[in-house]
């Protein structure tokens, strides 16, 4: 005979304890559903793609009204049940009475608002059903919109990234010192926290929000520290509590939660319960998977069937918008156990996993979780890693009885096996180059781009050369900076960032070098790789630079040295020309010269006339020219609508206001620009290192042009429709030069090795990556954008360039 | 022995160089990492570079003209490059640069 089953709350629990039961006895039971949400059932979990538009409504339905129809299956859906009367065997809704044979209760949780001032202001919200996603939606709509997240767990960043993706400006606010701090440790708390916030997510880490403000409707929310943050919408995220009420007020076995033994059945043996209500061995549950495993329980329990609720661990593998992150089982520090950890913070990656008796018993993972469900597993099997210790932190591909060989790995990968993420090139298509006749590195990366971007797969793309060539092939050793280290340039920027290293003996002591304090091929090149990491910390060494960068002047054959005025965007005036007359005549300057940068180069000055030269030009406002630099040389115009009649913009005012943005800067190489108003191109913007060439509609942005030893057009970075864009591209592309080439590669030869996409992908697409370089730019321009003549034309100054001491009076008395 | 007080060692920049003018013309007077402090000619060899405006390394400097190397201790150029340039004794005490002026203060006739 039919029962009667009445089910209490359409989630995603019961929604699958109804699924499996049907399917397999589904004549057992008539099922009434009751639903507070006046929908179905649906995939809760994916609410934060709808939130961020990647999905809609219809998407994450899992049971549709056609499949309840099919089972039979009552729906009372936005009818809320108010009492169970456990006597009568009834439930109590707006409908009337229900009776029921078997009650499966299915409340879920209920969010936590915590009690402040202004809790109840209408734009305050949870996070929970679609109701609330959709209010979110509604909200940002509204352009240049704020939104406040209170609470950095999963719940709390996957609003904040959905709210980001709808445009609203967002903080999240957390009461923790790093965010998700039951999931992650610190280490990866402050790498996710950097990554949200380059995405242009605000984190505000130990705050404690104090009231929520606003007249009618949310304004701001402040904190006990006294931060404001302005807010049209306020979510909390801090955490859910079982719903209760119903059992509570039926006189159940209530805890924390519903209490249910291992068949699910609770305190009254004709009613079960499942989800995130529930208590289980005093413990709650709110990931998925344990309330999937409690479902087939209640299934097997109403069918009569033996079955008991085991938990096990639960691994936590998500997404929060891109960024990849695992954690699974105690990550506690303690005595008795012990770390292994993995940094690559360059890369973004962390791993840590934790010891306890040679076991592994905790696992976090951050930026690379290709290795999770491995670890997970080992922590779910209990198994000794003592063996395997050495590499455990490797994974599963450096496991075994042998040593690990990269090679056979690579051999045994199929051809379908990515190799170069950046291009998504396979291993297939890098053996079918070879077999066509590539035998280097070069030959793959011309015909096939793998390994030409970011180039971290440029092992792996040699030890596919290796297994596919075998004796032919033979791997290129990399190239030290010099005699002082076996490691190249990119290995020494890496590290610097990496280990944070900030002086240059830390890069000595910390990276081996194995002479006291370099040479003059690394010192230059270290030096440089400080102060562009670490404009703040470093302070630049005069004494690790070239002659010409510590003198600010060029030296000349004869020991004499040159001086080169900056002219802005080429212009200069009646005022400039007589100081620099007048300073030629003082000074006795035996050449005067126009450079090929539209600069005049005074040559022949003597080193200890310097300083008095500097003093007498800067006082007709003219400073250093810095054609002596790896730096801003000159930014080379036309004139332009000033006076052309071709010019399509303003080539001149650009080309001052590019000048007047990026001297200063220091680069790995010299950086020379120009801005043509026409394609006529007067300015031969085409062989620069970032060359502007004015259009009708906008303007044309090359870059890695060259006319020295080697001569090469540019290539075209972007069209933009206006000024104030070309200064941003211009400005973000010198950046991202400074903080990824070597030293003393032009910017051709360095966009030779990385490949303009990987470029353009940074300064043009990622808009947020775009202004991180910028705003990156412009701090370290608060320390070097300053004049070296004004801040040498002193009596100190002059008294340094002076010699030391002159005998030669001496031995005339 | 004549020694002359030249000056203080740290208006010479740790790993650089200053010049003091003779009558046989320039001498650099060179600063190390550890600060010792080191006499030789400033005129390297090769083209006439000046060598106070070298990088210096351990007990070397470079000249910046074209890179030839010199120990500061024997005057010996390093390397491929055969060369040498004069070295004078010199000491610090009490933070106070000593030069042994003898040749460099005799007239360039004498």
């Amino acid at each position: 005979m039919t029962q009667n089953l009445v089910v209490i709350g359409a989630g995603m629990a019961s929604g699958r304890a109804i699924e499996l039961l049907l399917n397999q006895h589904p004549h057992l039971y008539h099922v009434t559903l009751f639903g507070a949400e006046p929908r179905g059932n649906y995939n809760r979990i994916m609410l934060s793609p709808v939130l961020s538009g990647e999905k809609t409504y219809d998407d994450i339905v899992t049971h549709d009204a056609a499949w309840y129809a099919v089972h039979n299956v009552t729906c009372r859906f936005g009818e809320t049940v108010t009492k169970i009367d456990r006597d009568r065997k009834v439930v109590i809704s707006a409908g009337g009475e229900t009776p029921y044979d078997k009650l499966l209760i299915a409340t879920g949780s209920a969010p936590f608002m915590i009690p402040v001032a202004g809790r109840d202001l209408p734009g305050v919200m949870a996070y929970r059903d679609l109701d609330d996603t959709n209010k979110m939606i509604a909200v940002s709509a509204k352009p240049g919109g704020s939104a406040v997240v209170i609470g950095g767990g999963l719940l709390g960043l996957e609003a904040a990234a959905g709210l980001k993706l709808r445009g609203m400006n967002v903080t999240v606010i957390h009461i923790m010192g790093h965010l998700m701090e039951r999931q992650l440790d610190p280490a990866a708390g402050y790498l996710l926290q950097r990554e949200l916030t380059s995405r242009g997510i605000h984190v505000h880490c130990k705050g404690a929000t104090k009231a929520i403000l606003g007249h009618g409707k949310v304004e701001a929310v402040t904190l006990e520290d006294g931060t404001t943050y302005p807010a049209d919408i306020v979510v909390m995220a801090v955490g859910i509590r079982p719903e209760i009420r119903l059992a509570t007020d039926a006189h159940l076995e209530i805890g924390r939660g519903i209490v249910v033994n291992d068949q699910m059945v609770t305190s009254d043996p004709n009613i079960l319960a499942v989800g995130e209500c529930v208590e289980h061995n005093k413990q709650l549950f709110g990931l998925v998977a344990p309330l999937y495993d409690q479902a087939k329980v209640v299934a097997k329990t109403l069918a009569g069937e033996n079955a008991a609720f085991q938990p096990v661990q639960t691994a936590t593998k998500l997404k929060v918008t891109g960024c990849d992150l695992f954690s699974a089982g105690d990550f506690a520090e303690s005595d008795t156990r012990e770390d292994i950890v993995f940094r690559d913070p360059s890369r973004g990656v962390y791993k840590r996993l934790v010891i306890e008796n040679d076991k592994l018993i905790g696992a976090v993972m951050y930026g690379d979780t290709a290795d999770g469900n491995w670890f997970f597993g080992l922590i779910k099997d209990g198994t000794g890693i003592a063996p395997m210790r050495d590499t455990l932190i490797f994974g599963p591909a450096f496991q075994g009885g042998t040593q690990p060989d990269p090679l056979a790995a690579v051999a045994a990968l199929p051809p379908e096996a990515e190799i170069c993420g950046c291009n998504g090139i396979c291993k297939g298509k890098i053996v079918t180059a070879i077999a066509g006749g590539a035998r280097t590195l070069d030959d793959i990366r011309a015909q096939t781009k793998a390994s030409s971007s970011c180039g971290t797969c440029t092992g792996l793309v040699e030890q596919v050369l290796a297994v596919t060539l075998g004796a032919d092939f033979v791997l290129p050793t990399a190239k030290p900076i010099c005699k002082c280290t076996d490691l190249t340039h990119e290995d020494v920027r890496r590290l610097i960032k990496s280990q944070e290293l900030k002086s240059q003996p830390a890069v000595w002591q910390t990276l081996g070098w194995k002479t006291p304090n370099g040479c003059p091929t690394c010192r230059p090149a270290v030096n440089f790789y400080l102060l562009a990491d670490w404009p703040l910390e470093y302070v630049d060494d005069a004494q690790s630079r070239f002659v010409n960068e510590r003198n600010h002047a060029n030296i000349q054959k004869d020991g004499t040295y040159s001086v080169v005025p900056r002219m802005w965007g080429g212009l200069t005036n009646p005022r400039e020309l007589r100081a620099i007359a007048d300073a030629a005549d003082k000074y006795n300057v035996p050449t005067v010269k126009v450079t090929g940068g539209q600069r005049i180069d005074l040559l022949g000055v003597r080193k200890e006339d310097l300083p008095a030269m500097w003093a007498d030009l800067n006082r007709a406002g003219l400073v250093s020219g810095h054609a002596y630099s790896k730096g801003l040389r000159t930014v080379k115009t036309c004139v332009g609508t000033d006076h052309c009649r071709f010019g399509t913009q303003d080539s001149t005012g650009l080309g001052v206001k590019l000048e007047r943005r990026l001297w200063g800067a220091w680069t790995p190489h010299k950086v020379k620009l120009a801005v043509s108003g026409c394609p006529r191109n007067c300015a031969e913007s085409t062989c620069k290192d970032v060359g502007i060439i004015c259009v009708d509609s906008g303007f044309e942005v090359g870059v890695g042009g060259a006319a020295g030893m080697d001569l090469k057009h540019t290539e075209p970075l972007c069209k933009v429709p206006t000024e104030a864009e070309a200064i941003a591209v211009t400005v973000a592309f010198v950046q991202l030069y400074r903080e990824n080439a070597k030293y003393l590669d032009r910017p051709y030869k360095w966009l030779a090795k990385v490949g303009l996409p990987w470029v353009q992908a940074r300064v043009v697409a990622d808009l947020t990556e775009r202004a991180a370089l910028i705003a990156r730019f412009d701090l370290s321009q608060t320390i070097y954008q300053k004049d070296p003549w004004a801040e040498r034309s002193n009596a100190t100054a002059m008294q340094a360039f002076a010699p030391m001491a002159d005998l030669t009076l001496e031995a005339a008395e | 022995m004549n020694w002359m007080d030249i000056g203080a060692i740290d208006d010479i920049p740790l790993r650089g160089a200053r010049i003091i003018r003779t009558a046989l013309g320039c001498v650099a007077l060179f600063r190390t990492d550890l600060n010792e402090v080191f006499a030789t000619s400033d005129r390297c060899p090769h083209k006439g570079g000046p060598l106070s405006e070298g990088i210096v390394h351990g007990k070397s400097v470079t000249c910046p003209l074209h890179s030839w190397v010199f120990s500061l201790e024997t005057g010996q150029a390093q390397g491929a490059d055969v060369g040498q340039i004069a070295t004078y004794a010199v000491q610090v005490s009490q933070g106070r640069i000593l030069l042994d002026a003898r040749d460099l203060t005799k007239r360039s006739a004498a």
